[in-house]
């Protein structure tokens, strides 16, 4: 680990002293003169068409609909895939003739409280017709009971194949076939802070300021502006502190747009704090994947190929401007995972369905991803009678292939996968937990290792994103570098930190280059009135991509107050260097406060070639390739089953990872932790489960179950170094790692308990409740122990749906 | 999620307090820890027209002991149990019980009285003090009459109390110097609501064997059977016990309520 405050030192997160004291700002923090605040009325229905929306009279002016926005020239979000054959859905901000989801915002009504503006939203009527449900995902896509986007053919956003090499031939040869259906169910993401904003329309500026709880303020603006049909110039989109993000704050949001015409139609300030009842039934969905996975095997258990149906249920609309096209593209790209064969097959399909859109959550598809490639890695392993870590070894990708191109051209940069596992299995001590599985529980439990490694790509640019034709590709990441007439540093990105402590790294990263002490450094983010435009913070790509660009700008002030230094020393340009914060020249040197000193405060003393930009820079950055960073991470886990109540513990948690070069290493475990912690709750936890209606099950945090503190394991962290080629310092994109892997570890694990049983279980969450009729519905190897007598399997994911019988209707 | 409007009273007396309960020209509710009925409000699940807070009433928040009875004051938190310091004749069930419910911050406001008239079949108290054999004492202006905890449920979110009538004491008998007990209840993760909860009491010296499964579908099932504790009655023993209930076909149900049960049998024999 770096002494000092540079990349690579752990320094204390700067944040952390308001943010630990309660005085962080978010936007419930926010009071304006005349403020007002908006209740939505939400659809109690899945799908229906809306007849008429009474409103009493003594409300007229106070409750709004689509006919005001549309009237006052607001236009459906969209967003768009170029990819061939999606289907565009729009997604007016209050429903237009038609809701599709329980909780579609239908009136906004306004109210000088909250609970005023409850009160009124309780008085509007909607007279609905009712309309058949799609809730199922599947029956969605095959047998539709109705279309939810009229002028559609069918169900489905999008279709997508992915073929590579002959996979026929080799299924047709391999002596090896394992199948899997699997199943990750829908979720929520809970952030501690909901999605919440403040807009206000600002005379004096001529500026409609919408403060809200974001991840990307520049994506927002242009969204807005796209909507409302203003210019982006009119709109200064700030995030305030905020609360977690996970990628429910990575969109543009229908409230958004709602809150924003207010302002401007009503002429005074308005807000909407979204409430845990409607963020849980009406918002952050995410995951809900089905696979139907084959894998083909030598003898050995080497991976021959790879043939998959999948089926995302996307739910509603396409959110904007990530869209429904993203979460299939990845899993038809990415599923190969950290592995090396040649014949893949895969063909994923974007369902529509009456539920809530699902957005992009801490990990995207690579959570489903992992958790099917993997549990098919064990799958194998069993097939071939060898040990899963054994089975993996053969098949990934070795450090000597490095860089390589996988067989969906996935350009893996550095690494060595198979050491990371080889680390985890001694780190997890795989010898002892076998032979303490032999020797059996004194409390009658049953335990189990499982293992579980991806790869993360991280930071990816142009070169993936245009071929998306999405609303949004980022190209070059850009920072504003500035020393300030008394020496100190300020740094501007369009980047936002909720969480991920851009405030100190992106400090240490500027301290790296310049040398000026930290407490001297301020980061600016989060606000497009202040700051240069950025995609915003997802996809794992601020470390390396504001990283990149901090150090860029950077590098432009150390080049211009070389100048100037050399200059005051009276010596050549070429003869000066710039070194820890002072500008040296033979005996002599001088400090960067004296060079701001004299471009602002005393400029006769400038050399007459002078950079006329002065010590104020914005500059442009790309990594060498930005095909992305490849992190990665093994995770093993131990667990003990509880065979009469399906109860899960985790015993031991180990993960190995590799970040490349850590810019902050205590940051990169903060992130791990974090991340695995929600991936506990995937696998153990989450569910957001819906009734045939559409009607969500789980409103409140009673029915839908978070891990706490006390469910999460102390966690054991083995950091790997190997730089990546690519970027500014050798760093890797890895936040959203940690959520990757839990849930294909812990279901590798229970199952490894559960062997000699002979259940399995293939679907989150992984619940008592499923694990015990996992259990009921085994079929004991034979000679393997039994488990008592034989009950009905209730609440078991029934499987007999296979989607190998197609996914067209 | 915000409460409709409604007025607030935090009268000092007992008295004042029923006066306002009893008032038949508006919809009153008492609140005492807010901690079920304040989500309720919030979401809007009840809609009262005033909230009579009874946590000033003294007598309310008193703990004694009285003639073989422990009497707590239906505004006696749950922390305050958990805490001890408080004389215990139920030998560490009130302590152990209590330190179980919920989150500390909860149990800090939560109340036992609140608990019970709250009327959650999973709730701890609801199990417990039935198989304490604990009577109930409720109150309306100008009359007191005591109903026993196990009956004082009457299912999922019912309760014996009539219009007007407020829980003022719960009365635990003392248990013997070699009374033993068991419980257990199953949760997914700390500090959830139960699943399935089994409790079990043997007090030899007052010929008492009794056993409750709890977190049931309406009241905790009271079985009074000396032999209660000598085995394990065996699933299908509760699932006979279940027959005919909503959880009569769920076979997951009826194993955690027979490992609940068996747990707190297993507790209660162990030396």
């Amino acid at each position: 680990m770096a002494e000092g405050m540079g990349v690579g030192a752990a320094v204390r997160r700067r944040e952390d002293e308001r943010l630990l004291k309660g005085r962080g700002r978010f936007t419930g923090d926010i009071a304006l003169v005349g403020m007002k605040d908006i209740a939505l009325v939400r659809s109690p229905l899945a799908h229906a068409r809306i007849r008429a929306i009474r409103v009493p009279p003594e409300h007229q002016g106070a409750v709004f609909t689509w006919a005001d926005l549309a009237k006052g020239g607001v236009k459906p979000i969209r967003a768009v895939s170029g990819l061939p054959g999606f289907k565009i859905s729009d997604q007016p901000p209050l429903a237009d003739g038609k809701v599709r989801f329980v909780g579609e915002p239908v009136a906004a009504c306004v109210g000088r409280t909250r609970a005023e503006a409850e009160d009124i939203a309780a008085l509007v009527e909607i007279d609905f017709e009712e309309l058949p449900v799609n809730a199922d995902t599947l029956e969605s896509a095959r047998a539709p009971k109705s279309k939810i986007h009229d002028h559609w053919s069918d169900n489905l956003f999008l279709e997508a194949d992915t073929v590579v090499g002959d996979i026929e031939t080799i299924a047709a040869s391999a002596p090896i076939k394992v199948s899997r259906q699997i199943r990750m169910a829908r979720q929520c993401m809970v952030p501690l802070e909901g999605k919440g904003v403040v807009a206000v329309w600002e005379r004096q500026a001529e500026q409609l300021t919408v403060h809200t709880s974001t991840q990307m303020p520049h994506i927002v603006r242009q969204g807005l502006a796209e909507c409302l049909g203003v210019d982006q110039g009119l709109i200064r989109v700030i995030a305030p502190d905020v609360g977690g993000g996970f990628g429910w704050k990575g969109l543009l949001q229908a409230e958004e747009v709602i809150a924003a015409w207010l302002a401007r139609a009503l002429d005074h300030p308005v807000r909407w704090t979204e409430d845990r009842r409607e963020h849980l039934v009406a918002a952050a969905n995410a995951r809900e994947h089905r696979y139907d996975i084959t894998a083909y095997a030598d003898a050995t258990g080497r991976l021959l190929g790879l043939d998959a149906r999948v089926l995302v249920d996307a739910g509603a609309y396409s959110a904007y401007p990530f869209s429904a096209c993203l979460e299939v593209g990845q899993v038809g790209s990415i599923l190969p995972g950290p592995y090396d064969f040649a014949h893949y097959r895969c063909h994923a399909v974007s369902v529509c369905t009456n539920k809530p859109p699902i957005v992009p959550y801490r990990g995207v598809a690579r959570t489903g991803v992992c958790f099917a490639i993997e549990q098919i890695m064990d799958a194998i392993a069993g097939a071939v009678g060898r040990e899963p870590h054994e089975v993996r070894l053969l098949n990934l990708v070795p450090p000597e292939k490095m860089p390589f191109v996988n067989v969906t051209k996935k350009h893996f940069d550095s690494g060595d996968y198979p050491e990371s596992m080889r680390r985890a299995v001694a780190a997890i001590d795989l010898a002892g937990i076998r032979k303490r599985q032999k020797k059996g529980e004194a409390d009658g439990r049953r335990i189990g290792l499982g293992l579980a490694i991806y790869c993360e790509q991280a930071g990816h640019g142009t070169a993936v994103y245009h071929g998306w034709g999405i609303p949004m590709v980022p190209g070059h990441e850009l920072a504003q570098a500035r020393i300030t007439p008394d020496g100190g540093i300020e740094i501007r990105v369009g980047l936002q930190s909720h969480g991920q402590s851009m405030e100190t790294t992106l400090a240490q990263v500027a301290h790296q280059v310049l040398g000026v002490d930290i407490s001297k450094i301020k980061v600016v983010h989060g606000d497009t009135g202040l700051t240069p435009f950025s995609t915003g913070t997802w996809g794992s790509r601020a470390a390396v991509m504001g990283g990149g660009a901090v150090a860029a700008a950077c590098k432009v002030l150390v080049e211009r107050a070389t100048k100037i230094g050399a200059h005051l020393l009276q010596a050549k340009p070429g003869d000066a260097k710039f070194e820890n914060g002072f500008v040296r020249a033979g005996l002599g040197h001088v400090p960067l406060a004296e060079i701001a000193r004299v471009w602002y405060r005393a400029p006769q003393l400038l050399p007459s070639d002078v950079d006329p930009g002065g010590l104020d820079v914005t500059a442009g950055y790309k990594p060498k390739s930005d095909q992305g960073t490849f992190s990665y991470a093994s995770h093993a886990v131990v667990v003990a089953v509880d065979t009469e109540t399906g109860a899960v513990e985790i015993l031991d948690y180990v993960v190995v990872e590799d970040a490349g070069v850590m810019l902050n290493p205590m940051v990169v475990e903060g992130q791990v932790l974090g991340g695995i912690a929600q991936g506990i709750g995937t696998a153990l936890y989450e569910e957001v489960p819906f009734d045939a209606e559409g009607q969500p099950l789980a409103s409140t945090f009673a029915d839908y179950l978070v891990p706490g503190f006390p469910e999460i394991p102390p966690i054991r962290i083995v950091h790997m170094t190997t730089p990546s080629p690519l970027t500014e310092f050798g760093q890797k994109g890895i936040g959203e790692g940690g959520a990757i892997a839990p849930p294909a570890a812990i279901c590798n694990a229970i199952n490894d308990a559960l062997k000699p049983l002979g259940a399995t279980l293939t679907d989150t969450p992984m619940s008592p409740k499923r694990v015990f009729a996992a259990i009921a519905a085994a079929v004991p190897p034979v000679g393997g122990p039994t488990n008592g007598r034989r009950v009905t399997p209730l609440g078991v994911h029934s499987h007999d749906d296979s989607l190998a019988a197609g996914n067209k209707p | 999620m915000k409460p409709v409007d409604f007025d607030y009273e935090r009268p000092a007396t007992l008295d004042a307090a029923l006066k306002l309960l009893g008032r038949e020209d508006l919809n009153a509710k008492p609140l005492a820890g807010s901690q079920s009925l304040g989500p309720m409000l919030n979401l809007r699940l009840v809609q009262p027209e005033l909230l009579v807070d009874i946590t000033a009433i003294p007598e309310l928040a008193s703990i004694r002991e009285e003639k073989g009875f422990l009497v707590l004051g239906a505004c006696v938190t749950h922390a305050a149990l958990e805490d001890g310091g408080t004389p215990d004749p139920t030998r560490g069930v009130l302590a152990r019980v209590a330190a179980g419910i919920a989150y500390r911050a909860v149990r800090n406001r939560g109340t036992v009285g609140g608990s019970l008239a709250h009327a959650d079949p999973a709730a701890d108290w609801v199990s417990v003090l039935a198989a304490l054999g604990a009577d109930v004492v409720v109150a309306r202006t100008g009359g007191r009459r005591t109903v026993p905890a196990k009956d004082f449920i009457r299912g999922t979110f019912e309760t014996a109390l009539g219009p007007g009538e407020l829980v003022v004491e719960i009365r635990i008998p003392a248990l013997s110097a070699n009374a033993r007990w068991g419980y257990a209840k199953i949760c997914r993760k700390a500090g959830e609501f139960s699943h399935a909860t089994g409790v079990v009491l043997i007090d030899p010296a007052r010929k008492f064997a009794r056993a409750v499964i709890g977190a049931v579908s309406g009241p905790p099932i009271v079985v009074d059977d000396a032999k209660i504790a000598e085995r394990d009655p065996g699933e299908a023993w509760v699932s006979a016990l279940f027959a005919g209930t909503p959880l009569g076909d769920d076979a997951y149900q009826i194993r955690i309520h027979h490992v609940a049960l068996k747990r707190a049998i297993a507790e209660a024999r162990a030396p």
